[in-house]
């Protein structure tokens, strides 16, 4: 079947599992009772190797990492956040991570999809034929993922905390994790994310020191700005300045500022083409 | 009130919010001075003093109309209430009425914790009080050897122990919420008594190993941290070294707060990045109320697991009226005996005002 799907519809498919697992966890919340862990872990490996379908097809037909225009870039930040939640989902208390995984992977990739300007055009040619900066915004794209999930966790720290200070400690509440387990895995995914993001940029300026004119100002300044937020805010947290619920407020702030920054970051002095939306190969 | 016969007037959980009940509890000295003092009150021939965490009643047998409300009198000049303050939250209930409420509490059925056998004995220890000082009489005998009867009848015939979720359970149900697991929490018992030794234990089943104990007297410190195989705290210790530790259980029966917002805030300071859990069973309470408001410091008291209790109270409704029923017709079994009594012991001439029955409205007030 797979010769008869585009790249799109790979897409599609993958964020209606997402969809599918946020309505019935959804729907398992209103009703006050767990939904199994393991039917939404498998729901969710389908829905990412479907839009690793997608990914890789587009990958194929545009010669590299997808990363041309705001589309792609949405959909490998939430392809970056559904493999960390398959990682890290199985040693956790995975079932509301997924759930929550589940609802910003849904939305974000719905939306995505259904905007078509935002995969009208892409720009070509973005990372000069070298596989070092494609690797740099490879893996830029994927702390952002972890930043995704770092902000779910931060989500569900705060639902917690609220949970046990207003004394609602019962239905959907209760499978909520720990305060003390949120507060390490967030931690851990901010350490991680900001590894990550470090080495993508001190590739991408070993780079661009040689070539200074191949960057637009407003891209680096936002990425820089989202790095050293970041990097603020491991080091409050470090240095035990920043905790509990301002340290997550901070992490869902944060995430939410650098999506939103993803625009002047995909801004680039490269022209974009229209979009030829790839067939899958037999 | 105004009517002789066996009553029962008091404040419970039901009808006082915790922070009244706090005004109203009497530690056992005061009990005991109670007690004295109502032996001498005239036209009241029996009496017995229910005092726990989650209610204080007076069960009495007076001989003419004004003597429950001397009780009553008595009880608020020493608690330093008015009269009018204690009505609003004060239940009040006559003859058969007060033989089932009676069989009710003692089956755990008017529980906070519904179905905890804890109040079966503090019904007993009450009622062995009432009889080693001589308050108790023939009425008061046969209605307490009744309800014990009964409460057991109860519990055996229906299911409303089944399932039951005790103060101690909920609060390492909480704990665990905060913490993920126990085995690396460092737990402070403040009180050695049995609530606070009956939450210990319930943390140890369920991995907790790092147990201090601190009371008012060291003895019995070290004598349940023996017990428990944990260690012992000097008490006046307990504030300066309140940062060593993750959960805080309160269960002493000292008159004022134990734990202040300073310590608390000077705790946390040192600790910053590791919540506080603090439990507070007692009554009065043990741990200063404004800490709940501090980051990352969570604060339950009596009523607060309580309402979580309550969370599965309504999946045990239909076992709650079978469980009524059952005790409504030993109630009037009962009071069919005990009314003769009760009837030859009025002056004569005083008119009964109506027969006793469960529709009767006496009265409950409450919040």
């Amino acid at each position: 079947m797979s010769h008869a799907l585009t790249d799109r519809q790979w897409l599609w498919i993958a964020a209606e599992f997402y969809l599918v697992v946020f309505l019935t966890g959804t729907y398992a919340q209103v009703r006050g009772r767990p939904h199994s862990s393991v039917f939404t872990y498998l729901l969710m490996v389908v829905g990412y190797f479907c839009q690793l379908m997608g990914l890789y097809l587009r990958g194929r037909l545009v010669g590299g990492c997808p990363l041309g225009n705001y589309f792609e870039i949405l959909q490998f930040t939430t392809w970056s956040a559904t493999t960390l939640y398959l990682v890290i989902g199985v040693t956790f208390r995975s079932s509301m991570l997924g759930y929550f995984t589940a609802c910003l992977t849904a939305v974000l990739s719905l939306v995505s999809l259904a905007v078509p300007s935002w995969d009208a055009a892409r720009r070509t040619d973005i990372f000069g034929a070298n596989p070092w900066i494609e690797f740099h915004a490879a893996l830029a794209l994927f702390s952002y993922g972890v930043f995704a999930l770092l902000a779910l966790t931060s989500l569900m720290f705060l639902l917690r905390n609220y949970s046990l200070k207003s004394k609602h400690v019962g239905g959907w509440f209760s499978f909520l994790p720990s305060i003390l387990d949120l507060d390490h895995i967030g931690v851990r995914l901010l350490g991680a994310g900001l590894a990550l993001l470090t080495v993508s940029l001190g590739v991408g300026a070993a780079w661009w020191l040689r070539n200074t004119g191949s960057v637009d100002w407003p891209k680096i300044l936002c990425t820089v700005a989202v790095w050293a937020a970041y990097a603020v805010v491991f080091g409050l947290r470090s240095g035990r300045k920043l905790l509990a619920g301002r340290f997550a407020w901070t992490c869902v702030a944060l995430f939410a500022a650098a999506l939103l920054s993803l625009g002047a970051v995909n801004a680039s002095r490269h022209p974009a083409t229209p979009t030829v939306t790839a067939q899958a190969t037999p | 009130m105004n009517e002789a016969g066996l009553f029962v007037i008091g404040a419970t959980h039901q009808t006082a919010p915790l922070a009244v009940r706090e005004r109203l509890s009497l530690d056992a000295a005061a009990a005991a001075a109670l007690h004295s003092e109502l032996a001498g009150l005239p036209g009241l021939r029996e009496f017995a003093l229910l005092s726990t965490c989650n209610r204080i009643e007076f069960y009495g047998v007076a001989e003419t109309a004004e003597a429950a409300a001397r009780v009553q009198a008595a009880f608020c000049a020493r608690q330093r209430v008015t009269i009018e303050e204690f009505e609003k939250f004060r239940l009040s209930l006559r003859g058969l009425n007060a033989v089932q409420h009676l069989f009710e509490v003692a089956s755990g059925l008017n529980s906070q914790m519904l179905g905890e056998t804890e109040i079966f004995g503090q019904v007993k220890e009450a009622y062995a009080v009432a009889q080693a000082k001589r308050s108790a009489g023939p009425v008061l005998n046969r209605v307490f050897q009744k309800t014990f009867q009964a409460a057991k009848f109860a519990r055996t015939h229906s299911a409303i122990t089944e399932g039951r979720v005790s103060v101690a359970n909920v609060a390492v149900e909480l704990a665990l919420n905060i913490f993920g697991g126990l085995a690396d929490a460092r737990i402070l018992l403040l009180g050695a008594g049995e609530i606070g030794e009956k939450t210990a234990r319930a943390f140890q089943s369920r991995g907790a190993t790092g147990l201090t104990v601190a009371s008012r007297r060291l003895e019995q410190a070290m004598e349940l941290a023996t017990q428990l195989q944990a260690s012992a705290l000097p008490f006046d210790q307990r504030e300066a070294r309140l940062a060593d530790f993750d959960v805080v259980v309160g269960s002493t029966s000292a008159p004022e707060t134990v734990v202040s917002h300073a310590a608390t805030v000077a705790a946390i300071r040192m600790r910053p990045a590791r919540p506080l859990f603090f439990i507070d069973l007692a009554l009065p309470r043990d741990i200063e109320p404004t800490v709940a408001g501090l980051e990352n410091v969570f604060l339950y008291n009596l009523d607060d697991l309580a309402k979580i209790a309550e969370q599965n109270r309504a999946a045990r409704e239909s076992e709650i009226v079978k469980c009524r029923a059952l005790l409504s017709g030993r109630a009037v079994a009962l009071w069919q005996q005990v009314e003769p009594h009760i009837e030859a012991m009025r002056p004569p001439g005083e008119v009964r005002s109506r027969p006793a029955d469960l529709s009767s409205p006496d009265e409950v007030s409450s919040v």
